[in-house]
């Protein structure tokens, strides 16, 4: 029972012996292994730390256990919230917008707009016209967003509902009350069952560039269009900001959500900061784009240089050498000289890891995330000397592995270094336990690796919902390669005390000074 | 302030409320608003709202689908049975493990509630038929758990729409396995919230529980004269456990938990209690109707939030039984008595008069109501985001007061009530939470606890309070305003 000086929750209250009891006398109606036969439950759960069991579950074609991806719409979400006043609006059934609503809101603790139509049974037989017409109507009129950006759910896909034509047909009704004509409402058909959120991030992205910009192609104006991908680190958009602002030349950030999710206590608004839709119209008259996340947005950028003719291209801002080309790039597009701030934060950052290598040197890391995430990441970990054993990603597309592989041959471990294109975190633990690594990198998922198999893990990805205010730091630039740095050469710090804390028994080497 | 005047104001936030709407949207929403009086003879629900109809297309609703009710809500907590999520990746990847349906098990091995298994449809498998992987699907997951006692197939929307048949596929590989293998089509498009996916839930169980041969032995359990079941109990933060307690301090044997921390052969052995107690009325009424009428089971529902309500549902339980049962549970009152008033002695001074608006799911917005009561805090809004006619019903045998009650409220209106009616806390779930700590707010999660929990019972209750408190008393909520802005 409870004394009332010291009430516990449930961490410590099932502890009691009064509970352990009612949880002992339960097992008499169980039918899971555990009550019936404990040696069995032992056996199996031995089993699956075997080559035997790894060679099955690598093997498997049909089921997925434990992803470590999510889909298209909620790439969409994210796009649309990086853009000023924009609501993003999923047209299909209510409860996958629940589902992202609560996804992000559980990452980065701030709340999530987003509307649906909320289609039914009878969408499901006669199409979702009437759901977009009411739905686009109500949100004007009760949100009052600048803008709408309209995505799918897969059983608006499967039925094929044909986005334009609805939008256009939502207008005529209203006849200008809540929709006018000239209301931006940009779409992009976001089927589920294709590729994964990044998928999505680009099918909205390139919805908006293409369609704010219809007819406003004028004169080409010396300015850089950054888009910066399905970026969960609000530091990381800031960092980038940062670097951009010291070369002194004119920038549109395409999807900018840094305001949207880190908003300040006081009072709230649905909406906060983000792209002037002003600046998203005239982007088609920036001189070049650089997109930060080559897998998260090839379809947006094929456009951008086959039609538009921008310069720019890809650059992956996560690392030292990530960083640097990112930084030459600007140099080379400004014209202008690396500024003096940006060489000193290099200069910071060297030092900084010429100060932490011998602790990540040789260590072996297991890392998981979207394929951007991964290059930027696994070149600062070889950049440090340490060894990416295993780099897993679930949602690579085409060209990531090869690309994953070329950059682990330039380590001195490349043979004992692998790439899991595909792969789910069920794999990952078989890999785990057969070719063990010192620690995970990677975000809340790994949780119950870490349990499992007792791999440290560094929280490092999308989502973590367990631990707080990660998303607020950035991971790119200099400043965001001194984070990784310092989370991961603390984590081993950590884990060496961990390790040596044993009194009388290991504690010589718990040192005061590392 | 006087009653009068909190129902004035209710009723003019509703009026105030509607005119943003387009009209056909106002016309719809008017009907879900309303202001229910105690016990009022001439209401029909409470605050004669309607419920469990179509949601208005673009307005923020929270709520969820069939695949959430079925998936996340009845089925997923079946700790010793794999739940694969039928169709695209999504589903699966955002309901995993959010719901905090506690269990005891090796996951991974002996049990899986935690873990998402999915069938990841590709293109190829909505063109050419998904029924096929699934079948692979099922052999895979034999092969690689096989200690589960049973698989379920959680349909996402795409299984209904293009025509795959996966009661064929279950009915195939339950044979050839020798497994219970239970298909539930609770498409996401289904119905207009999670309340019919708990519906389809409960038939499958009827079907493939009930009426089939269920894989698993229960023939070593002998049934008593005090077998009771537990019933729309998810376990949240260990909830049912708390509740467990007291039936069996009362004599009772508590032979089925439906279905936080449950087995398949609990739920087999359910046809043969004495009584089935139901506490989440919304989402397993039907099995509990279900058992009465095939078993002649008797099902009651009752409330063990707060002492009041867990007194007042200890001895309605306790009268089903003879006198034994009756007197321990008056000993087990009188037991626990002394923790819950020295807690209500610690933390009613410190709550009292503290006004609380509630939306939750389709139990807790009445239930609560009465543990907020205990600590003299005082409800004055609530609703449910898929609740029906009869839980409005009962809704106004719960609440104290004047009491504004919005139905399948969406994140506008909602935020408009807590602006007009200005309560000290605001109690619902993770996707409003952060709206209404920006405005400085006293927030609590009542889907999850809040990371907290149990609430259930004499223990959970003294939690509770303690949490209640925690969130309206704590200090940071007065650092909002910055010392150099001006008082007003």
């Amino acid at each position: 029972m409870q004394e009332v000086e010291k009430i516990v929750n449930g961490k410590d209250l099932f502890k009691r012996p009064e509970y352990q009891e009612v949880l002992a006398n339960k097992k008499q109606f169980e039918s899971s292994m555990l009550a019936i036969n404990p040696d069995k439950v032992q056996e199996v759960a031995e089993w699956t730390k075997t080559w035997d069991y790894r060679e099955k579950n690598l093997a498997r074609e049909a089921i997925t256990v434990n992803p470590a991806k999510a889909c298209q719409p909620l790439g969409a979400v994210m796009v649309a919230l990086g853009f000023e006043g924009t609501m993003p609006y999923v047209h299909g059934s209510h409860g996958c917008v629940a589902y992202f609503r609560s996804y992000f809101t559980r990452h980065f603790k701030e709340p999530t707009p987003c509307v649906s139509d909320s289609m039914t049974e009878d969408a499901a037989v006669f199409g979702g016209l009437v759901n977009m017409k009411e739905g686009l109507k109500n949100c004007a009129a009760v949100y009052k967003p600048k803008m709408i950006a309209v995505s799918t759910t897969c059983m608006a896909e499967v039925i094929g509902d044909d986005l334009m034509a609805f939008i256009i047909a939502a207008k005529e009704e209203d006849k200008g009350e809540f929709l006018p004509a000239e209301y931006p409402i940009p779409y992009a058909h976001t089927p589920s069952f294709v590729g994964s959120h990044i998928t999505g991030y680009d099918n909205m992205m390139h919805g908006i560039m293409s369609q704010l910009t219809e007819g406003q192609k004028g004169e080409t104006k010396q300015r850089i269009n950054i888009i910066p991908g399905f970026e969960t680190y609000i530091g990381s958009l800031r960092s980038v900001k940062s670097i951009v602002e010291a070369f002194g030349t004119d920038y549109i950030m395409l999807g900018d959500h840094s305001d949207q999710w880190d908003m300040p206590a006081g009072q709230y608004e649905m909406f906060q900061g983000g792209t002037k839709l002003d600046d998203a119209k005239d982007c088609i008259n920036s001189s070049a784009t650089i997109s930060l996340q080559k897998y998260a947005t090839s379809k947006t950028m094929k456009m951008v240089e086959k039609r538009w003719k921008h310069k720019g291209g890809f650059s992956n801002p996560v690392g030292l050498k990530g960083t640097d080309e990112f930084v030459m790039k600007l140099a080379e597009l400004t014209g202008t000289e690396v500024p003096q701030k940006l060489k000193v934060e290099r200069g910071r950052l060297v030092d900084a890891m010429q100060d932490s290598y011998p602790y990540m040197h040789g260590k072996k890391f297991a890392i998981w995330g979207d394929p951007d995430f991964l290059l930027g990441v696994v070149s600062f970990l070889l950049e440090m000397g340490a060894e990416p054993t295993h780099v897993l990603c679930h949602n690579a597309p085409n060209g990531w592995e090869d690309e994953m592989r070329a950059l682990l041959d330039t380590s001195p471990a490349k043979d004992s270094l692998h790439v899991w294109a595909g792969k789910d975190l069920w794999a990952m633990r078989s890999l785990l336990f057969t070719e063990p690594v010192d620690f995970m990198i990677g975000n809340s998922y790994g949780k119950e690796l870490m349990r499992d198999t007792g791999t440290p893990l560094i929280y490092i990805g999308f989502p973590i919902f367990d631990r707080h205010h990660l998303h607020r730091y950035s991971i790119s630039g200099y400043d965001g390669a001194l984070n990784l740095l310092t989370w991961i050469t603390n984590k081993v710090l950590d884990q060496l005390d961990e390790d040596t804390k044993g009194i009388a028994t290991t504690d010589y080497f718990f040192d005061l000074v590392r | 302030m006087g009653p009068e005047t909190l129902e004035a104001k209710q009723k003019a936030a509703i009026e105030e409320i509607l005119k943003a709407y387009p009209e056909k949207a106002a016309k719809n929403r008017e009907k879900h608003l309303g202001v229910g009086s105690p016990n009022d003879e001439n209401q029909k629900t409470c605050g004669d709202v309607r419920s469990n109809k179509k949601t208005v297309p673009g307005v923020m609703s929270q709520r969820g689908c069939a695949y959430a009710g079925s998936k996340g809500v009845v089925w997923g907590p079946v700790k010793d049975m794999i739940h694969i999520s039928h169709g695209p990746i999504g589903c699966g990847q955002y309901s995993r493990a959010g719901r905090r349906n506690y269990y005891i098990g090796v996951t991974g091995v002996d049990t899986f509630v935690t873990m998402n298994f999915s069938t990841d449809f590709q293109e190829n498998n909505i063109v050419f038929g998904g029924d096929k992987k699934l079948g692979i699907a099922i052999d895979e997951i034999n092969d690689l758990f096989p200690l589960n006692n049973g698989i379920t197939v959680q349909s996402e929307c795409p299984i209904g729409l293009i025509g795959d048949d996966i009661g064929a596929v279950a009915k195939v590989k339950a044979k050839e396995l020798d497994k219970t293998i239970v298909p539930v089509n609770c498409e996401g498009f289904r119905g207009v919230s999670q309340s019919l996916g708990h519906h389809i839930a409960n038939d499958t169980v009827r079907d493939y529980v009930f009426d089939a041969k269920v894989n698993v032995n229960t023939s070593d359990v002998e049934a008593t004269e005090y077998d009771v079941a537990i019933i729309g109990d998810y376990n949240i933060g260990g909830d049912a456990w708390s509740s467990r307690i007291l039936l069996e301090e009362m004599g009772l044997r508590v032979v089925a938990q439906w279905s936080g921390d449950a087995t398949l052969k609990e739920m087999a052995l359910t046809p043969k209690v004495k009584l089935n107690l139901l506490h989440c009325y919304r989402s397993m009424n039907y099995i509990s109707r279900h058992m009465e009428k095939e078993y002649g089971i008797p099902w009651i529902e009752y409330n063990f939030f707060g002492p009041s309500q867990t007194i007042k549902s200890l001895r309605k339980i306790a009268a089903f039984f003879d006198e034994s049962i009756q007197a321990k549970c008056e000993e087990v009152i009188a037991k626990y008595q002394p923790m819950i008033d020295a807690v209500i002695a610690k933390y009613k001074p410190r709550l009292e008069g503290k006004q609380v608006m509630l939306f939750v799911g389709g139990l807790r917005p009445r239930h609560v109501i009465g543990a907020y009561e205990d600590l003299g805090m005082e409800v004055i809004g609530t609703g449910y985001e898929f609740a029906h006619d009869d839980d409005y019903k009962r809704t106004k045998e719960e609440i104290f007061r004047s009491t504004v009650i919005y139905d399948d409220v969406n994140e506008y209106e909602l935020e408009a009530f807590v602006k007009k009616l200005q309560p000290d806390l605001v109690a619902s779930g993770i996707k409003e939470k952060y709206v209404f700590q920006k405005m400085g707010l006293p927030y609590r999660q009542m889907h999850s606890w809040d990371y907290s929990g149990p609430y259930h019972g004499y223990d959970g209750f003294a939690i509770f309070a303690q949490d209640m408190d925690l969130a309206i008393n704590s200090p940071v909520w007065a650092h909002s305003k910055a010392p150099w802005e001006k008082e007003g």
